[in-house]
């Protein structure tokens, strides 16, 4: 219930400029692959467009945030605005998942519906007239239009860097929590510790992440093009991977306002908000590891 | 509903300055009156720029033959007319009234995140200026219908698409915040006393509608990222070659795109919810149904999504699960009409131009609601889909529906934004020519589409020839009218009679026990509802 002494801003310049770079970095992304579609080499105008864009976001980002760390330190948020922020903040993670629903809902159809429907099962089996060999198989090594979509001679095995990457996750999800049992219990050493081995384990986590791409591009032939095995491989753990790579970013930078003496026991809710998102990255992890790579 | 003890000390309060001078005041703002003024102006240029598309349509459409356009720019203008007037004209518009009225309803000073609030207004230019840009290129705007179905989309399209994705990423980073930031007011800015079942019905559908933008915006976002990777990266989401499937795009579009059709209606329940109890002169019958009424539609909308697919090969179990589903939603927007009527019966009812909106929309979008559950019967779409008969349904329910509800809130709140009222003879004279208009335009397509024209093609058979002719000559009437409009809007902000606090004899509720104009800061300190 409202108090009288909610803070609203003076007027500000970050939202018009954060929305002239953001202009700049999706017209500049829409040249650049037009740009690349079409045969067009090298870096032209819209390369030059999406980097001053996202230079631009960046930098007005980092204004606005500090900004907002200005006054939050200055002591001009009520515990009214607290909530709002973890209103907000609950509600952007909400979206995140349903981001990911979407993804994993197209995972669920091809392998449900969509892939047996080709092999002449089912309700509407008979789009099996299309290409008559086609044998639905998941992991689908071989694509019904081969020649457009070569399949991938294996596909990543769960039990090596999956199952490693996994306990990472999990780890960094334990050192997080005694992070910030140590940040309300006032050990800012023990704080500085333990949010620095997650920080660590989300970037190690990221590496492997990388040379599972490497295997999968350089030796099992699995690809962007290899099919909609390829597609919604590449898609569902690459938007995890820049998810995790944004949450680790996100609890770095904590990690430098704990170095600086920014938290106290009882207000820290950029810590929380970053440990929130570091744990939905986390469950979004186990979807995948269970639909993706084990199932 | 409530009362409040909110008084007139709000305009000298202390710390706060009023707003600045010259233009940098609407770009830099953080005051939720200017951003929600900001999205009106926006909206409503959008609403001139895509009704500009539809005469051009219209005008193509007036006799059978190719007349005026090539048939590539009819199917840009097709598709753009639709982009612009879903995402450019009516979601800021109630975006816009929002902004304006949800603080002033739940005695908050201000929305919950007022940086964050300005930053959701301007990507809108930004985005639609990319949209548009896309017409002057070489390959042509977007060509491939509003809803851009793969593979017309993808395999198919013009270039122009690579921007036209990143464009419904940005509208859909400003929907998120937007939502975000309404939810975000309601929970936690509400004043003492304003318990969640003593909100205003405008408050109520928009914070439901802002929990299905929530919900359904990523999912656009996803659905476009695909397309994205399908037409520059090699993936095979909607292509079958690669095992992936076209309908597939259908599904997650429609699991998007439904929810989306009530993100644009269930604002436009609350603003005649406000409207009708106001000109009736009685409390708004079962207020406490019609917040479940709202509620359940907005569940229902997540599970309907296929009735725009039946003759795209489902199966059987499929089409039965979602015709049922679909003829559910009859039962909790029945309520809603039932409700309306309920209030105004033994009323003392007047009727000025905000009332006169508001009893169009109930009527008309009756008849749209009617002609939806044709739709919804899954062997009779068999004939229906995909021909004027679906052009009709959704315009009813989205002109003289979503449209006429966005009229009529600016009618009805317009004296307190600007401390005038408005001139009701041309209010009325706007009325009558919109209300005559649209059904001019609308009705006949009802029948063209049952005789199985299709929609979407330049060109059509002779017999579908005088309805067509009728439908032009409607649709400009109504295009026009949307000219007094303006000159309404114009005039009442420079001048006119002079609005009392409470404007309107029978309204209650915070907005009126402050004056009018609103000043430029309100509820700095909260009111006490009791």
């Amino acid at each position: 219930m409202a108090t009288s002494n909610y803070y609203v801003p003076e007027s500000s310049y970050f939202p018009i400029v954060s929305s002239i770079g953001l202009f700049g970095m999706a017209a500049g992304a829409g040249g650049m692959m037009n740009h690349m579609s079409s045969g067009g080499q090298g870096f032209g105008f819209p390369h030059l467009v999406f980097t001053a864009g996202t230079l631009l976001l960046a930098f007005v980002f980092f204004q606005w945030f500090a900004k907002v760390i200005t006054e939050s330190r200055g002591g001009m948020y009520s515990p009214q605005m607290d909530k709002s922020f973890r209103w907000g903040m609950s509600w952007f993670i909400f979206s995140e998942v349903m981001f990911f629903v979407a993804f994993f809902g197209v995972l669920l159809y091809v392998r449900q519906w969509a892939g047996p429907w080709l092999d002449g099962q089912g309700d509407k089996g008979s789009s099996h007239m299309l290409w008559p060999d086609f044998d639905y198989s998941w992991p689908m090594f071989n694509n019904p239009g081969g020649a457009d979509y070569p399949g991938p001679n294996a596909v990543i095995d769960p039990w090596h860097i999956p199952l490693l990457n996994t306990v990472l996750l999990m780890t960094s999800s334990v050192t997080l929590t005694i992070a910030h049992h140590a940040l309300r219990a006032m050990h800012r050493g023990r704080t500085i510790f333990w949010l620095g081995a997650t920080v660590v384990l989300g970037a190690i986590f990221v590496y492997y992440q990388i040379l599972e791409y490497i295997e999968a591009y350089t030796e099992l032939g699995l690809t962007l093009d290899s099919g909609i095995y390829g597609s919604t491989f590449f898609m569902l753990t690459g938007f995890h991977g820049l998810h995790v790579t944004i949450g680790a970013f996100i609890l770095f930078i904590m990690w430098i306002r704990i170095c600086k003496g920014h938290f106290t026991p009882e207000q820290h809710f950029g810590f929380e908000a970053a440990a929130w998102y570091w744990h939905f990255v986390d469950m979004v992890w186990v979807g995948l590891f269970l639909f993706v790579y084990i199932l | 509903m409530t009362t409040a003890t909110a008084s007139h000390d709000n305009h000298d309060d202390h710390g706060h300055h009023g707003p600045a001078k010259g233009i940098m005041r609407w770009v830099l703002t953080t005051n939720h009156k200017d951003i929600g003024t900001m999205y009106l102006w926006f909206s409503l240029t959008m609403l001139f720029i895509g009704g500009t598309m539809a005469l051009i349509i219209r005008s193509e459409l007036f006799q059978p033959g190719m007349q005026l356009i090539e048939p590539e720019f009819f199917n840009q203008m097709t598709t753009m007319h639709g982009l612009i007037m879903v995402f450019g004209a009516i979601m800021p518009a109630f975006v816009g009234l929002a902004n304006w009225m949800v603080p002033l309803m739940i005695g908050a000073p201000d929305m919950a995140l007022p940086r964050m609030n300005n930053w959701s207004f301007w990507i809108l230019p930004f985005a639609f200026g990319m949209l548009l840009f896309t017409l002057f290129t070489e390959a042509g705007a977007p060509n491939f219908g509003w809803t851009f179905y793969a593979p017309l989309s993808t395999t198919y399209a013009p270039s122009s698409v690579t921007y036209f994705i990143f464009g419904v990423h940005m509208m859909g980073i400003s929907s998120i915040m937007g939502a975000i930031n309404i939810i975000v007011t309601i929970l936690n800015l509400r004043a003492p006393g304003m318990t969640l079942m003593k909100m205003p019905l405008f408050v109520w559908t928009w914070f439901i509608t802002a929990y299905l933008l929530v919900a359904v915006m990523p999912v656009l976002a996803g659905v476009v990222t695909m397309m994205l990777m399908d037409i520059h990266y090699g993936t095979a989401f909607f292509d079958a070659a690669g095992g992936g499937d076209p309908v597939l795009f259908q599904h997650v579009f429609w699991f998007f795109g439904h929810p989306e059709v009530y993100i644009m209606i269930l604002p436009a329940f609350g603003i005649v919810s406000q409207i009708i109890p106001t000109f009736a002169r009685k409390p708004l019958f079962g207020y406490a149904s019609m917040v479940y009424a709202t509620s359940s539609i907005a569940f229902l909308s997540f599970i309907v999504w296929a009735h725009h697919m039946f003759t795209v090969g489902l199966p059987l179990q499929t089409e039965l699960f979602f015709m049922y589903a679909t003829m559910l939603i009859a039962i909790p927007t029945g309520v809603k009409v039932f409700n309306w009527v309920s209030t105004m019966f033994r009323g003392s009812m007047t009727f000025e131009t905000p009332m006169l909106f508001a009893l169009a929309f109930v009527v008309l979008f009756t008849i749209g609601g009617f002609s939806g559950l044709m739709l919804s019967i899954a062997p009779a779409d068999f004939q229906y889909h995909d021909t004027y008969f679906v052009v009709a349904h959704f315009h009813y329910v989205l002109v003289p529906g979503a449209l006429f509800g966005i009229i009529a809130g600016v009618y009805y709140w317009l004296p307190k934004w600007t401390g005038h009222y408005i001139n009701e003879n041309l209010g009325k004279f706007h009325f009558w020519m919109s209300f005559i208009g649209v059904n001019v335009t609308f009705f006949p397509m009802h029948f063209i589409g049952l005789a199985g024209m299709p929609r979407r093609i330049p060109d059509y058979a002779l017999q579908f020839a005088d309805f067509n002719a009728i439908a032009t000559v409607g649709a400009f009437i109504f295009g026009f009218s949307q000219l007094i409009f303006l000159f309404v809007l114009i005039k009442t902000i420079r001048g006119g009679e002079k609005a009392t606090d409470q404007v309107w004899e029978g309204a209650e509720g915070l907005e009126w026990t402050i004056p009018s104009p609103a000043p430029y800061h309100t509820f700095a300190e909260p009111p006490h509802v009791k």
